[in-house]
């Protein structure tokens, strides 16, 4: 294995319900197959439409599934190693979808303590972790209000302090913003965002929107139970059929360049953000333009 | 006479309390018969308790709606006569369903407004037709169908009930962009095929941007501006201003601004985009292959 992987799979296959099929037609794999390896430090987007099997692999990688053939190592420990079912709950946390399932507990830093509580941590250090684990997800003076009366972003940004406070390596989120509207995304995309600057955590985000994707330093795409792409967002994101082609979309910067090309431009593809989309256009422009009689290109003062 | 009119609306939550909240605030608006209109507002901007208004589901404080004409709070027949005019469809409408089967469920409407078997029949294959409900399903459960598949059965049964104005509170909350296109194709068909006014109530100005003809902008209860969706993302600074989120390609083309490219301010989508870029290069006298 290598060295700075933190997350593993061998050839992982994953079914629902095995045994219960009809003899003569065996279920599809939900998981086809999947060898990865996600390194340390690093934030992975895992992106798919419904049923593509992305939170099905999530879950493999806390042992709340394992695989029916096949691998999961989380920290070189084997996810099929029941004995050390605890570590491997500690190294790796996850979020959920829906905030209203995650909390426990009547008040905030109750909620966000009892992770902490239950792993027999004193109660000194437990009452550091919550501060701590509150302040980085900007939730602390909320501490000690009740989690009923919070936003949904402000709800998930709690769940995600509860998983800091145990420590993880590494922190799974399934679809954490697809319940929540864009204020509640953008709390908890900042709250990712410091959680990498802070801890240097892991974090591996499942999601459908290719904008939170785009974040990422890596992205998988998967489809009926296989990754199809692997790399930097800006790489994958060049497969635009392909990804068109499964249901998903692609950024619509990238998307305008694209067809900007097909009509013949030959703008530079290595682009995302949208100011990175209109530094392309602009170039293009100023490089292009004719040599005399160019009418009121006003284009040229901002572009040195 | 337009369809529907809200006139001086103002409505406020936990009034006399100090929880005080100041929902709506002197709303005035006309909504006119075949309109396609998106409403967008952050979270807490009214959207949800002005539509609530629309089919009498809460009373105003002050000011009056209209529909066809007549203040649908003029008599208690009236009121109830609305609910069939005005059909409300929630946020997550699947948690809704209850009845054993998925036809019973889209029924139930039609069935309240005293129609005959044939008649609810008819409607029931109809509306499932538009919902995209597929005939095989209106005998199982609704428990037993996809989360899509709920979301459109939900869906349908509002549909049942012919009303004159669909309103739908984010129909594609949740779901993935193909699931979302699909809800939306749906909608757009049934909007062309049937003629009805469709009033959605979005946080993605993306998808209000594919449908919509006309948006109607929330502010702190108040209507920030009510216009044609050009003339709305032309303004796109004030909308990231109040909150909002505005398409990519709107970034795009405002970056483009920025650096002094003489492209127009409400591109909201891409190949809109796109051909005004053709257009550009067409003007600057740059040759594309």
């Amino acid at each position: 294995m290598q060295e700075s992987a933190i997350l593993k799979t061998e050839d992982l296959k994953f079914r629902y319900n095995r045994g219960e099929e009809p003899a003569d037609a065996p279920w599809k794999f939900v998981l086809d197959g999947i060898s990865i390896e996600i390194e340390r430090g690093s934030f992975v987007a895992v992106l798919g439409h419904n049923g593509s099997g992305k939170s099905t692999l999530a879950k493999h990688f806390n042992a709340i599934l394992l695989p029916e053939s096949g691998k999961v190592y989380v920290e070189d420990i084997d996810t099929a190693d029941e004995s050390r079912l605890f570590d491997i709950r500690r190294a790796v946390g996850m979020v959920f979808q829906n905030p209203d399932n995650q909390l426990v507990a009547t008040v905030i830093e109750e909620d966000v303590a009892f992770a902490p509580e239950n792993m027999g941590i004193e109660s000194k250090e437990i009452r550091q972790r919550v501060d701590d684990a509150l302040k980085s997800v900007g939730m602390y003076e909320y501490r000690e209000q009740s989690p009923a009366q919070l936003s949904g972003g402000q709800k998930q940004r709690v769940a995600i302090a509860g998983i800091i406070a145990m420590r993880p390596d590494c922190i799974v989120m399934d679809e954490p913003t697809s319940m929540l509207d864009p204020r509640g995304r953008r709390e908890v995309l900042g709250t990712i965002e410091t959680l990498r600057g802070r801890y240097g955590i892991t974090v591996v985000l499942i999601t459908h929107y290719m904008n939170e994707a785009a974040m990422a330093d890596r992205l998988l795409v998967m489809n009926e139970g296989k990754i199809i792409l692997d790399g930097k967002p800006l790489e994958v994101f060049q497969n635009i059929d392909l990804i068109k082609s499964i249901g998903l979309d692609v950024p619509q910067s990238v998307e305008l360049i694209h067809k900007l090309n097909r009509e013949g431009l030959n703008l530079r593809t290595d682009i995302l953000s949208a100011d990175d989309c209109a530094d392309a256009i602009a170039e293009y422009f100023l490089k292009n333009r004719p040599a005399s009689g160019c009418k009121g290109a006003a284009y040229m003062r901002v572009l040195k | 006479m337009s369809l529907l009119k809200v006139e001086n609306l103002s409505y406020s939550y936990n009034k006399g309390t100090s929880m005080e909240k100041n929902a709506v605030k002197n709303a005035s608006f006309e909504i006119e018969q075949g309109d396609f209109i998106g409403i967008i507002g952050h979270t807490g901007s009214g959207k949800s308790t002005l539509i609530q208004h629309f089919n009498g589901l809460i009373r105003p404080d002050s000011g009056r709606i209209y529909i066809n004409g007549e203040d649908i709070w003029a008599s208690k027949e009236r009121l109830h006569q609305i609910r069939f005019i005005v059909g409300l469809v929630f946020q997550y409408p699947e948690y809704q369903l209850f009845e054993e089967t998925v036809y019973k469920d889209i029924a139930f409407g039609p069935g309240n407004m005293g129609l005959g078997k044939e008649e609810i029949d008819a409607r029931v294959r109809e509306a499932a037709d538009f919902a995209g409900v597929h005939p095989e399903y209106l005998e199982s459960s609704p428990f037993d169908l996809s989360g899509g598949q709920k979301r459109r059965a939900a869906i349908a049964g509002v549909i049942a009930m012919r009303p004159q104005i669909l309103v739908l509170d984010e129909p594609a909350a949740g779901l993935d962009p193909h699931g979302r296109d699909r809800i939306f194709e749906r909608i757009k068909n049934y909007h062309k095929k049937t003629g009805s006014t469709v009033v959605l109530v979005s946080h993605s100005m993306e998808d209000i941007a594919r449908y919509a003809k006309k948006v109607l902008v929330m502010n702190q209860g108040g209507i920030e501006t009510f216009d044609t969706v050009e003339n709305v993302f032309s303004k796109a600074e004030r909308l990231l201003e109040i909150g909002l989120e505005v398409p990519m390609i709107t970034r795009v083309f405002m970056a483009l601004r920025a650096r002094g490219i003489d492209v127009p301010p409400d591109v909201y989508t891409v190949d809109y985009g796109r051909s005004e870029i053709l257009k550009l290069l067409e003007r600057e006298g740059i040759k594309h292959a």
